[in-house]
């Protein structure tokens, strides 16, 4: 099995622990992933603020040098997944965008006919390597812990290509998998705020804390989340929430990273230790 | 207190603008809207807003160009598409909103020193220059223009990040920034086409 990887600014940044648990899982998976030559930032949620079809030719540039290769592209972030799907389906659809987003392609030599399948990491992995194959990588099971399985928004909305939008499950199996328990957690696709935690702090930060508030009041041992942006937002603002608020102390890991442990790859690997709410106490002794 | 007008005439409201919200791509179905306020009601935003999304939808709908570019809602959707997905008509919330955005940048309406702008701006600077956003540059220029004494309450966040490897000064870069700038550019040339139209 071999896929494309589209990394974006936060696994190279905030989010490195998602990248290396990410690479490391699928590396022992046996699945390759090939980092897209050149990539560049897929516009996020900002760009589409201020330009809307240079927004679309950004994600295209990236559509276009992946469509090279023929091979599936796996984007982890949330937003880049998002973005990259959201661009291919509305250049599908509006023949007027697809035709300005390819003339200002071809100027700089490239070319995109929209062949590109963009993917996100738990879609492969439920979809394709399989929850048996998983099974029978675990190795060290991570019994008797509890989480709360955290989606966040885009990746389920508004494009729901492999999950459910109001209850999706691909990461409780992946969980489950890994020989932990769920708790039940409505909120498991609450906004977390986005960007406003640091722009409009006053909105952004309550959103976090409820979020992380009841994943407490629920029994969780730790969040689990599969986007760069929630795990920051949870995880970094936790001591502006405790002054706000009220402490929390939960430990906020991605689903790569819980997966990684279950499966007895090295916690260093992992990046468990880029966690600022330490997991350490959690996951000690298991 | 000062007498000011609370209604308006039908002549005073914008109709050209409401005709240039329903062309923008996602606001197609906006004249299907049913007031039910389920859009209000998902998002997780609204109780911060100076008019929910369903009163923003009226509005915008019905030509109030004033006071729906110069909203803190259109700034305050964080993007989520909650009320997208629950639309019972399939209306675009999310879409208008990015549209919304863009018209206030244009037309210069959006309030000053109010981060997101500034936010969404810069973030496409960085790219332009770089073709790709370092956080960390990002964040300090953001507060550096808008507040410095909210920088300043973030050193904690700031030494926990470098504490655990998360942060970086040097700016990422592409290889092929000509290439990239020279896609942007093209359409540069597109858009003033369309202006002169």
């Amino acid at each position: 099995m071999k896929y494309l990887y589209f990394p974006g600014c936060s696994l190279k940044g905030t989010g490195k622990a998602y990248e290396e648990s990410l690479l490391a899982v699928f590396r022992a998976l046996g699945v390759e992933l090939k980092e897209i030559e050149d990539w560049n930032c897929c516009g996020a949620t900002a760009y589409m603020s201020v330009d809307e079809t240079k927004s679309y030719a950004l994600a295209g540039r990236n559509l276009a040098i992946a469509e090279r290769e023929g091979l599936d592209v796996i984007a982890p972030c949330s937003a880049c997944y998002l973005v990259l799907n959201k661009t291919q389906k509305n250049l599908q659809d509006h023949a007027d965008i697809r035709r300005k987003v390819v003339a200002a392609l071809k100027t700089a030599g490239l070319d995109y006919k929209g062949t590109v399948r963009v993917r996100h990491p738990l879609d492969v992995l439920i979809n394709d390597v399989g929850l048996d194959a998983i099974a029978q990588r675990i190795q060290a099971p991570l019994k008797g812990h509890k989480f709360a399985p955290y989606y966040g928004c885009q990746i389920v909305r508004p494009y729901a290509t492999f999950d459910d939008q109001d209850d999706p499950v691909t990461m409780d199996r992946i969980i489950k998998a890994a020989g932990a328990d769920c708790v039940t957690y409505p909120l498991k696709t609450r906004c977390c705020g986005g960007s406003l935690t640091g722009t409009v702090p006053e909105a952004g930060l309550r959103l976090a804390y409820i979020l992380l508030k009841e994943a407490k009041k629920r029994g969780a041992e730790a969040v689990v989340t599969v986007c760069p942006l929630c795990q920051f937002n949870l995880d970094g603002y936790q001591d502006q929430i405790a002054r706000k608020y009220e402490a929390l102390d939960l430990p906020v890991v991605y689903f790569t990273q819980i997966l990684g442990l279950a499966m007895g790859l090295p916690a260093a690997g992992l990046g468990m230790q880029r966690g600022i709410v330490s997991a350490d106490a959690v996951l000690a002794g298991r | 207190m000062p007498l000011a007008q609370k209604i308006k005439y039908e002549a005073e409201r914008d109709q050209d603008f409401a005709r240039w919200v329903i062309a923008q791509s996602g606001g197609e179905n906006l004249r299907h809207c049913i007031q039910c306020g389920v859009c209000s009601a998902t998002c997780p935003l609204s109780l911060y807003m100076d008019y929910t999304p369903r009163r923003l939808i009226n509005l915008a709908r019905e030509g109030f160009k004033k006071e729906v570019l110069s909203s803190l809602t259109i700034w305050l959707c964080a993007s989520c598409y909650a009320c997208r997905v629950e639309c019972p008509k399939e209306i675009q919330v999310t879409d208008i909103m990015y549209a919304l955005k863009r018209r206030a940048i244009q037309d210069g309406v959006y309030p000053r020193r109010f981060p997101i702008p500034v936010l969404a701006k810069e973030f496409g600077r960085m790219i332009f220059t770089w073709g790709r956003v370092n956080e960390t540059l990002l964040v300090i220029d953001l507060f550096l223009r808008t507040n410095w004494f909210r920088f300043l309450s973030m050193t904690g966040l700031g030494f926990n990040l470098m504490r655990t490897g998360r942060m970086s000064f040097m700016p990422d870069s592409i290889r092929r920034r000509g290439e990239l700038r020279k896609i942007l550019a093209a359409l540069d040339g597109e858009n003033k086409a369309e202006v002169a139209k």
